[in-house]
């Protein structure tokens, strides 16, 4: 079986997913991966390291920002030629959309943000959530090739053998593009909660402070998410917000979780004055390990938790960072 | 101006959702307009307001699938279609797509067609991106904002680093995040047009096309398994007792 993978980076920086759809087709056979765009030539040593057999790649000039219209074609050519089984994204902005148009323009069927696969013969039975991960469906694709994107951190990261390597295949750019590129901004603060393997995250009782009783909320809210901050520091993770906060403007947006934010799939997920919208308890479903901290011994999050702490997260948080940082001796 | 808004009808968010002999059940909570797509009909109203446009919303759906029309009506949408059809049952992304495009080309002098990122029940999100492609339309998808000027449309797309700000001539479709603004809610005028507005149902044959061929199959549904464990609760004389004790519960699930 022949599966091609997309690769899929920004300036260079490639999207982790990407790896671990080159573990998943290893595992069936052959593995063809693409790059296009500006460093992709770059790329090319990393993608055989974690274990594609072929590389192509794309440097022409008009693909140094992605632009959907011209990548899904480039792609589609190359799909064409080579004729995969199966075509792998990563369940990424960029692939998602890809593998929405390629399979337009090949008439085939996507598997989408699938969260696990099983094999008969050459055919892919996918497992992926519905109603926000309130249920799961199984599908197959009826089109040829077959075309899935596969969710971040649902799929091992393979292993990365420094000592493999091969050629790097050029490829052409075909189409032209409607969308001209005026530029890019970046957002406030830069967080990968979709790859992050730790998430400490804060909701609205990161307002609720007595100690700093007469300080306004957004001081408060300030010093909870310093916190947090450092908890989520030792812990090596990120920190991710409850909508309620993020609407009050007491975090970026990027911060979200939750299903109108963020699906997130964490090894450890700690929810510190989060009370548990069903929103937010959808959008962490996929988190290992959760351990929530409040105040309400009713909160909605107790019940998805594995542990929980009924305290002020403005107490427990600092000595959860302290007792990390004694034991993991940093 | 003319500006197409695509929307779906789902359960509420806050719907138990299960499963009774293999059908989606969602109890007694009601079925809305994808939340999403109500960041679609704001985006449509913004531009209307600063530009002066016809806003269009259409739906797939049965006949219960009115009710999102009429929130987008009620919101300030001028029109609303509803494309019905019984041979629309089993539709996926691309069946969905297929016949978007082809009630936009029915509508005609679309300059504009906007959508959620996607549904909250099948959530796929290729819709947007499809309909695109077959209307040979440039795509600028997950819009936090949009400008139009001269025949073109402007938009800083979120994506995962940072935004990046991207133009097309128009005719484009577009999708957009929830940085675009808050939905207005429907007013009181509004509520009272909606529910005197007529909408006009298509069906297949109004659009000229045959029902697509599904390409993505539906093999079972099934609950996630229910967790095994309740949560147990550390507790301590002191928070520091109570963090040490956590972090060797932590620590002892090897998830570090």
């Amino acid at each position: 079986m022949k599966t091609l993978v997309y690769i899929d980076h920004f300036k260079g920086e490639v999207q982790p997913a990407s790896w671990e759809a080159i573990g998943v087709a290893r595992n069936w056979g052959t593995v063809q991966a693409v790059i296009l765009g500006a460093s992709g030539e770059k790329l090319v040593k990393q993608a055989y390291e974690y274990g594609a057999d072929e590389v192509f790649f794309c440097d022409d000039s008009s693909l140094d920002d992605y632009r959907a219209d011209l990548f899904a074609s480039t792609l589609g050519a190359l799909a064409t030629a080579q004729s995969p089984d199966v075509i792998l994204f990563p369940t990424t902005t960029r692939g998602r959309e890809l593998a929405a148009i390629l399979a337009v323009d090949l008439n085939s069927g996507v598997l989408a943000d699938v969260t696990a696969l099983e094999l008969e013969g050459t055919l892919l039975v996918a497992t992926r959530p519905i109603y926000e991960g309130k249920l799961f469906e199984k599908v197959v694709c009826r089109g040829r090739p077959q075309i899935a994107t596969l969710r971040p951190r649902a799929f091992p990261r393979p292993p990365r053998d420094e000592s493999r390597n091969g050629s790097a295949i050029r490829i052409e750019k075909q189409g032209e593009s409607a969308i001209q590129v005026e530029g890019y901004a970046v957002s406030e603060s830069r967080v990968s909660l979709t790859d992050a393997g730790v998430i400490v995250a804060g909701g609205r009782g990161v307002t609720n402070n007595p100690a700093m009783a007469g300080a306004d909320e957004a001081t408060i809210a300030r010093k909870g998410f310093e916190l947090i901050g450092e908890l989520a520091s030792v812990l090596g993770g990120a920190v991710g917000a409850s909508r309620a906060v993020v609407d009050a403007g007491y975090i970026p947006y990027s911060h979200q979780v939750g299903q109108t934010g963020k699906t997130v799939a964490p090894d450890l997920y700690i929810a510190c004055g989060i009370s548990g919208a069903i929103q937010h308890i959808s959008g962490i479903r996929g988190a290992k390990l959760v351990v929530a901290i409040n105040k309400d011994p009713e909160a909605p999050i107790f019940k998805v938790a594995r542990y929980g702490v009924v305290g002020d997260l403005f107490q427990v948080v600092p000595a959860l960072t302290e007792a990390f940082r004694k034991r993991l001796g940093k | 101006m003319k500006i197409v808004t695509c929307i779906k009808q789902v359960p509420d968010t806050e719907a138990k959702i299960s499963l009774e002999n293999g059908k989606v059940q969602w109890g007694d909570s009601p079925l809305v307009i994808n939340p999403f797509d109500e960041y679609a009909v704001e985006a449509a109203l913004q531009q209307k307001d600063k530009h002066g446009a016809t806003v269009v919303a259409i739906c797939i759906g049965p006949d219960s699938a009115r009710e999102a029309l009429k929130h987008a009506l009620a919101m300030g949408a001028d029109e609303a279609i509803l494309i019905s059809d019984a041979a629309l049952e089993n539709l996926d992304a691309q069946g969905a797509a297929q016949v978007l495009a082809a009630a936009i080309r029915k509508i005609g002098d679309a300059d504009l067609v906007i959508f959620g990122r996607q549904s909250i029940d099948s959530g796929t999100g290729l819709t947007p991106a499809q309909t695109a492609r077959r209307l040979g339309w440039p795509l600028l998808s997950l819009a936090g904002s949009i400008e139009l000027n001269n025949g073109r449309v402007r938009v800083e797309r979120v994506i995962e680093e940072g935004r990046q700000i991207v133009s097309a001539a128009l005719p484009a479709v577009l999708s957009v995040v929830q940085s675009i603004g808050e939905p207005r809610y429907p007013s009181f005028m509004g509520i009272r047009r909606a529910s005197r507005a007529t909408i006009p149902t298509w069906s297949l044959a109004d659009l000229g096309i045959s029902a697509p061929t599904p390409l993505v199959e539906q093999r079972a549904m099934f609950a996630p398994p229910s967790r095994e464990q309740p949560c147990e609760f550390i507790q301590g004389e002191t928070v520091t007792e109570i963090a040490e004790k956590l972090v060797e519960k932590i620590l002892a699930e090897k998830v570090l």
